[in-house]
């Protein structure tokens, strides 16, 4: 029978939820480093044993863990003496910007909040992208907003500088949560196009594998820079989209859900009738590419659902049509917050649809959304869910 | 042998149980101790000095003797007292709620 195991990250350390395919009874593992805030786990869709990690503090900086036995022990890749010229490893953590000549633009600062530049300044590892082929390549996206790949399990890591070396890079600003690059998604069909968001400069694409790449922001509109249709600038908070039309991108940004067929060259509103039409997640379900979720959230001061109902959205129809889900949910009295990377599907024959809070629960739907329970209700603030079905 | 305290959480991610012990290699400085530190233990690479700037992180500390090392030149000489065993050389983490 199937499995399914659920990387929940949270401001103090990482949880592992494990169940059958019923999604009825679960274990719970963790946490696991304790004491750390955990970004976002994910696993590797070419072996799901293989995990990685990122372990952060405002004490010790980066770390960058990897488990070969789906989350039992984990490693520090590098972390470990080597003998003979290896010696001294110890670069899994070592996010350093490439300003060379060769494969990038001498790029030095972005713009900061007062308007000025400001260096660029590496600070935590946001996102990590397992390749959908190699479980010892992986894709990092990292605060302040940079892509970077390992091609040896996390044990190094080198800046796919193309990104910052567009042209608009000395123009990016941080959001208030900082510039981060929040969103990497792989294209299933083509192994060379891959697109990223990044808060608050907006979404790009790379159609060479990540040599270069082009701002996807046409159809965004955002009031809250000066030229609200502006190439970049647009605080993109989440993308999602389904293996099966990897041409289908779906868009939570900052106020407006937006929805682009033609792999983001454009972008249309399907904010249609939510309450509200912020938010932070948005995912799509495992079978039907029409299907799609979203948490609507109060903005701009309040981030708390409104009327302080825990309401998931679904649309089936691809946008503008959305129905409230409530069965299972608070619906007095929540005033939680549903982070980006804190919303993941299962693949599973009836899809199964988690979702964890900064209050500490994570949400599980078996039947796609109609019904919801809490796996865990006491755990720190989730920053990260993600699920792998397992065989 | 100069002795080394580390707080908890990087005496867990290295794998450490209590103080460490170090052999350096000529004078006993804080850059001295910390590339030997390093070396023995490649983990702690970036946990408390920036992997680029070799600064020490901004919630960290380096106490030795009742004294604040942390602004001192990380090649002045450590106390005698350190370079000697006598004394441990305290990495500390700032203080915090939450």
């Amino acid at each position: 029978m199937s499995k399914v195991r659920v990387l929940v990250g949270t401001r103090k350390g990482a949880f592992i939820l494990t169940s059958d395919g019923k999604r009825q009874d679960w274990e719970v593992s963790g946490p696991h480093f304790a004491g750390w805030e955990l970004y976002h786990l994910k696993g590797s869709p070419a072996d799901p044993n293989r995990i990685y990690a990122s372990q952060c503090s405002g004490w010790f900086g980066q770390v960058i863990q990897r488990s070969n036995d789906g989350g039992n022990t984990w490693e520090a890749p590098g972390g470990d003496i080597k003998p003979g010229p290896e010696a001294m490893q110890g670069a899994s953590n070592k996010f350093v910007y490439d300003v060379s000549p060769e494969t990038g633009k001498p790029l030095t600062t972005h713009q900061f909040y007062d308007g000025k530049p400001h260096p660029w300044e590496f600070k935590r590892v946001w996102h990590l992208e397992p390749s959908l082929t190699d479980p010892d390549t992986v894709y990092a996206g990292i605060e302040d907003a940079a892509l970077f790949r390992s091609t040896d399990g996390g044990t190094s890591w080198h800046e796919l500088a193309g990104l910052r070396g567009h042209g608009t890079g000395p123009h990016w600003q941080p959001g208030a949560g900082g510039m981060c690059l929040h969103t990497v998604i792989l294209d299933p069909s083509d192994p060379q196009r891959i697109y990223i968001a990044i808060s608050a400069a907006g979404a790009f694409r790379t159609d060479d594998g990540g040599a270069t790449w082009k701002p996807i922001n046409k159809g965004l509109y955002s009031q809250y820079i000066p030229e609200p249709t502006a190439e970049v600038g647009h605080c993109v908070h989440h993308v999602a989209m389904n293996p099966s039309r990897p041409g289908v991108l779906f868009m939570q940004k900052h106020w407006d859900v937006m929805r682009s067929d033609d792999a983001g060259d454009s972008w249309h509103e399907i904010s249609g009738n939510l309450p509200t039409d912020f938010g932070f997640v948005i995912d799509v379900h495992s079978h039907e590419p029409e299907t799609i979720y979203v948490v609507p959230i109060k903005s701009d001061g309040e981030h708390y659902p409104p009327d302080g109902k825990l309401r998931v959205y679904r649309s089936r129809s691809g946008g503008n049509e959305w129905e409230a889900l409530t069965n299972g949910l608070p619906q007095n009295n929540c005033y939680v917050n549903v982070l980006r990377d804190a919303m993941a599907v299962d693949s599973l024959d009836s899809c199964g649809v988690y979702f964890g809070t900064t209050g500490g629960q994570v949400y599980a739907s078996s039947d796609a959304g109609d019904n919801w329970a809490p796996i865990v209700r006491d755990l720190p603030a989730v920053l990260s869910v993600e699920v792998q079905t397992l065989p | 042998m100069i002795r080394v305290e580390l707080p908890q959480h990087l005496r867990t991610l290295a794998k450490i149980s209590g103080e460490v012990k170090l052999d350096v290699v000529g004078p006993a400085t804080l850059r001295s101790v910390l590339d030997a530190l390093e070396a023995q233990y490649p983990v702690l690479q970036g946990t408390i000095r920036d992997h680029v700037t070799q600064q020490r992180r901004p919630f960290l500390r380096f106490f030795a003797c009742e004294e604040d090392l942390s602004h001192e030149s990380p090649d002045a000489l450590l106390p005698e007292a350190v370079a000697s065993g006598k004394e441990p050389l305290l990495v500390i983490g700032a203080i915090a709620g939450g």
